[in-house]
Parts: C-alpha cells; sequence; structure tokens
C-alpha cells in the first residue's frame, strides 16, 4: 500500500508518496530530491545517512516513512543559510581538511550539529564517542575532530559576545 | 527492502487480537534498528509489520526506591543511557546500552526490542538476567509475568506466542551494600557485537558475599547464569583464590562456539577473566 505521509523537512511541510516498505532514506532522495543524505550501507552502520528526527540524529535508512509521519526533519540541506552561506559546521570542516571524499561528511555534519546543540563544549572523547556511528574511509578522522572542536570555539566566542 | 504492509494500531488489544490473527507471517516493529536491517538482509521476511509506537503506556520510565526501574516497551536505549537514576543505581546497564550500536541506533532502538530480539550476544540482556529483572507480558486473553531468565528459549527465539506483546520490563531496586557491573570483550571500543559479556550483581553483607547473580553472554545459545560459580561465592569473603576459583567456574559452565569473532577457546578463557574483573568492579561500586 502506498502513503502519504507528511512530514516537515527542514521547516516546509511535505507530502510524500511511499510504500509501505520504503525507508525515510529513499523516500527523501527520491520523492524529496533531497540526495545530500546519502546511502551508504543501508543497514545503520555507516552514519553516511543521518538525519536530525525531532531534535534526535538517527539513521534515515533504519526509519520506514510511514513512522515518519508528523515528524520534524532536519538534512544536510537545510543546515546553510543561503547557497553561498555554509552554516559554520561546513566553513569549519573547509578549513580543517575535514573532508576528502565527501561521501560521509553530510551525515557526519548533521551528527556533529546533532552534539553540538545537545553539548555545545564537548571534550574531544565526547565527540569522538558521539561520531562513533559515522564511518569515514578517507581523513582518519583527525581533521574531523578538529573541525568540530573549531566549530565549538567559535559558537563559544559567539555567546561570549 | 522486502514488501510487507504496515499496520498502525491504536489499542494494546487491537494489535494483540492482530498479531494473533496473522501469526508467524508478523512481526512487531518499536525501534526497527534490528528488524529492518533482518528484512533488508532477508534473514526474516514477514509479510505484516505491527508497529507499536501508538499503543498507549508504553513510554513509561519510572524508578522509586522501594519499586525499582521500570520502563516501557517504547523507551529508547538512549534515554536508559542518559537517564540519571539508571546512571546512579544501574550502572551495569548503563554501561550495556551505552555500547549498543550508535547514538543514531540508540535513540530508535528500545531495550524491550534488544530483550525481544534474543541475541545471545545482546547487551542489555546480561545485566538485566543479574538484577532479576522481569518482563510484563500483554495478550488480549490474558496478561503475566515472566523473569528474564526464563524469557529465551534459543538464539532469536522467545517463549513469546503470536499476540504476546512485552509491554515493559522491571528491575527490583538495588539492595543496600550491592554493586553491579557489566563488561563488554570485543574487537573495537564502538559499534560492535559481544565477543563475551559478563555481567555481575552481588550483595555484601560485612566481608561475605551474602547474594549474587553472574550472567554470561555470548557464550551459550542463550543468555545464561553461572550458577556453579554463584555458588561457589555465596557466603564466602570474596578473596582473591575465592574469585579464582568462581571465575575458573563460570568458564566450565559457558558452552561458546566458534564464529567470525572469536574462537570457542579464546571465549572461554575470556568468561574467566571478565568474570574476575567483574566481580571486583562490583565490588568496587557497592553503594
Amino acid at each position: 500500500m502506498t502513503r502519504i505521509v507528511s512530514m516537515t523537512v527542514n521547516g516546509e511541510e511535505h507530502e510524500l508518496a511511499a510504500p509501505d516498505f520504503r525507508t525515510l532514506l529513499d523516500v527523501l532522495r527520491n520523492e524529496g530530491g533531497l540526495t545530500g543524505t546519502k546511502k551508504g550501507c543501508d543497514v545503520g552502520d555507516c552514519g553516511a545517512c543521518t538525519v536530525i528526527m525531532d531534535g534526535k540524529p538517527v539513521n534515515a535508512c533504519l526509519v520506514l516513512a510511514v513512522e515518519a509521519e508528523g515528524a520534524d526533519i532536519q538534512t544536510i540541506e537545510g543546515l546553510q543559510h543561503a547557497p553561498d552561506r555554509p552554516h559554520l559546521l561546513q566553513e569549519k570542516f573547509m578549513q580543517h581538511g575535514g573532508a576528502q571524499c565527501g561521501f560521509c561528511t553530510p551525515g557526519i555534519v548533521m551528527m556533529a550539529k546533532a552534539l553540538l546543540d545537545e553539548n555545545p563544549e564537548p571534550s574531544e572523547d565526547e565527540i569522538r564517542f558521539a561520531l562513533a556511528g559515522n564511518i569515514c574511509r578517507c581523513t582518519g578522522y583527525t581533521k574531523i575532530i578538529e573541525a568540530v572542536q573549531g566549530a565549538a570555539e567559535d559558537m563559544k566566542k559567539a555567546r561570549a559576545i | 527492502m522486502r514488501r510487507f504492509e504496515y499496520h498502525q494500531p491504536q489499542s494494546l488489544d487491537e494489535a494483540s487480537a492482530l498479531l494473533a490473527e496473522i501469526g508467524t507471517q508478523a512481526s512487531i516493529i518499536a525501534g526497527g534498528t534490528d528488524l529492518l536491517v533482518e528484512i533488508k538482509e532477508e534473514l526474516r521476511k514477514p509479510l505484516h509489520v505491527v508497529d507499536i509506537k501508538k499503543l498507549p503506556g508504553l513510554s513509561d520510565l519510572s524508578f522509586d526506591a522501594s519499586e525499582g526501574l521500570r520502563f516501557g516497551a517504547l523507551v529508547t536505549a538512549r534515554q536508559i543511557e542518559t537517564w540519571a537514576p539508571v546512571i546512579e543505581h544501574y550502572p551495569n546497564l548503563r554501561t550495556a546500552v551505552s555500547l549498543l550500536g550508535s547514538i543514531q541506533v540508540r535513540n530508535r532502538a528500545t531495550v524491550v526490542g534488544n530483550v525481544c530480539r534474543a541475541s545471545p550476544s545482546a547487551d542489555t540482556i546480561p545485566p538485566l538476567v543479574a538484577d532479576g529483572a522481569s518482563l510484563a507480558v500483554y495478550n488480549r486473553t490474558g496478561e503475566r509475568t515472566i523473569a528474564i531468565e526464563e524469557f529465551f528459549t534459543g538464539p532469536g527465539r522467545t517463549v513469546l506466542a503470536p499476540g504476546d506483546i512485552v509491554t515493559g520490563i522491571s528491575v527490583p531496586p538495588p539492595q543496600p551494600a550491592s554493586g553491579r557491573a557489566y563488561i563488554k570483550h570485543g574487537r573495537r571500543k564502538a559499534m560492535e557485537l559481544a565477543t563475551v559479556g559478563v555481567a555481575v550483581s552481588l550483595d555484601r553483607d560485612g566481608d561475605t558475599c551474602r547474594e549474587i547473580r553472574i550472567a554470561l553472554g555470548a557464550v551459550a545459545p542463550t543468555p545464561i547464569r553461572a550458577r556453579n560459580a554463584e555458588a561457589l561465592s555465596r557466603g564466602r569473603a570474596l578473596d582473591l583464590s575465592a574469585i579464582a576459583a568462581i571465575a575458573d567456574a563460570a568458564m566450565a559452565e559457558s558452552t561458546p562456539i566458534s564464529n567470525v569473532r572469536a574462537s570457542a577457546d579464546y571465549r572461554r578463557e575470556m568468561v574467566g577473566v571478565l568474570t574476575r574483573r567483574a566481580i571486583g568492579q562490583a565490588m568496587g561500586g557497592i553503594q
């Protein structure tokens, strides 16, 4: 059976058609045209499909589209303020070289955003713990950690002003 | 993913009736982090998936010094991991849930789901067995309570019948002078299935061990209690030689298999090592 699922994606109301067995990930990418969220392993191991659902980071590959009825979804496309104005986290990933091939990057940026929303001043261990479910095969993670730390520091400075 | 029909019942009665009617072709979905993977990998081929997230009363989470801990079938692993009373009173369960998958997985996965999946290596089961937890089961023909150690009948198999829904888990309150620990052994720190998991919960009376439960994960077809090792512990002072004998008994009670993660011999050896360490941690954590 195909249903029409209503959800808020990046602040906009969407009505997306989805068969019962279709994942939120596939519906966002195919029906929603939001291909920034990546399909890596499709079984919850790699984190490339991380989106923020009702304030919590989840693997979009392990959520059925029908389960997202009424949900508030944030994807990487909703993060930047305008096409040429990246989010601070995106700036920092560029500055620190936190991305190489870039496939894991949207998921990691969304997970990092969820972390900083909850814990604005994480330690290195806390960053590593939070990113445990996001696999990157290029960077060796060091520059990703530095990018997240850099964003946290800038946010702290901005709060002090 | 294979096709299935999705159902979203609005009451326990409706859900139980639907599950009983469809029988073995139905799977319950709560968090879905195991079920959807099993469907995608064709390990399970349900024609119907019954979502229990709209059922009322399954999201409760409570702790009371006389009642202990109770959590409903929809309480996520991440909620348990980050909830102050669990962190304070059940560090064993807290450790277990914090090692289950990633934060993304734990935001969806439920502890009840991890138990019902009945994997021999499930992280949440050994601490719940060691603490003497029980499961509340609803069926439209009646409700019952099942001790968690009587719940499992084999890898992935439980005593549940079609129409049964586990609505929640109760864990007894910590006794005075009690301590508890869970140690997971794997090849890496995160995103890992346990090679061996050992949980120890004990109560002390002066220098002697009054009561103890030792639960072993991933070394038998179901999580098991090391009853001979427990019997050796009760009424004794847990000094180094006693602990060594207890650990040897636990090793002898385990019946591990060899697979891609470890050999049977290695697992059995690690049962001994981790039992020693878990007893030490549980004693060190006595509150």
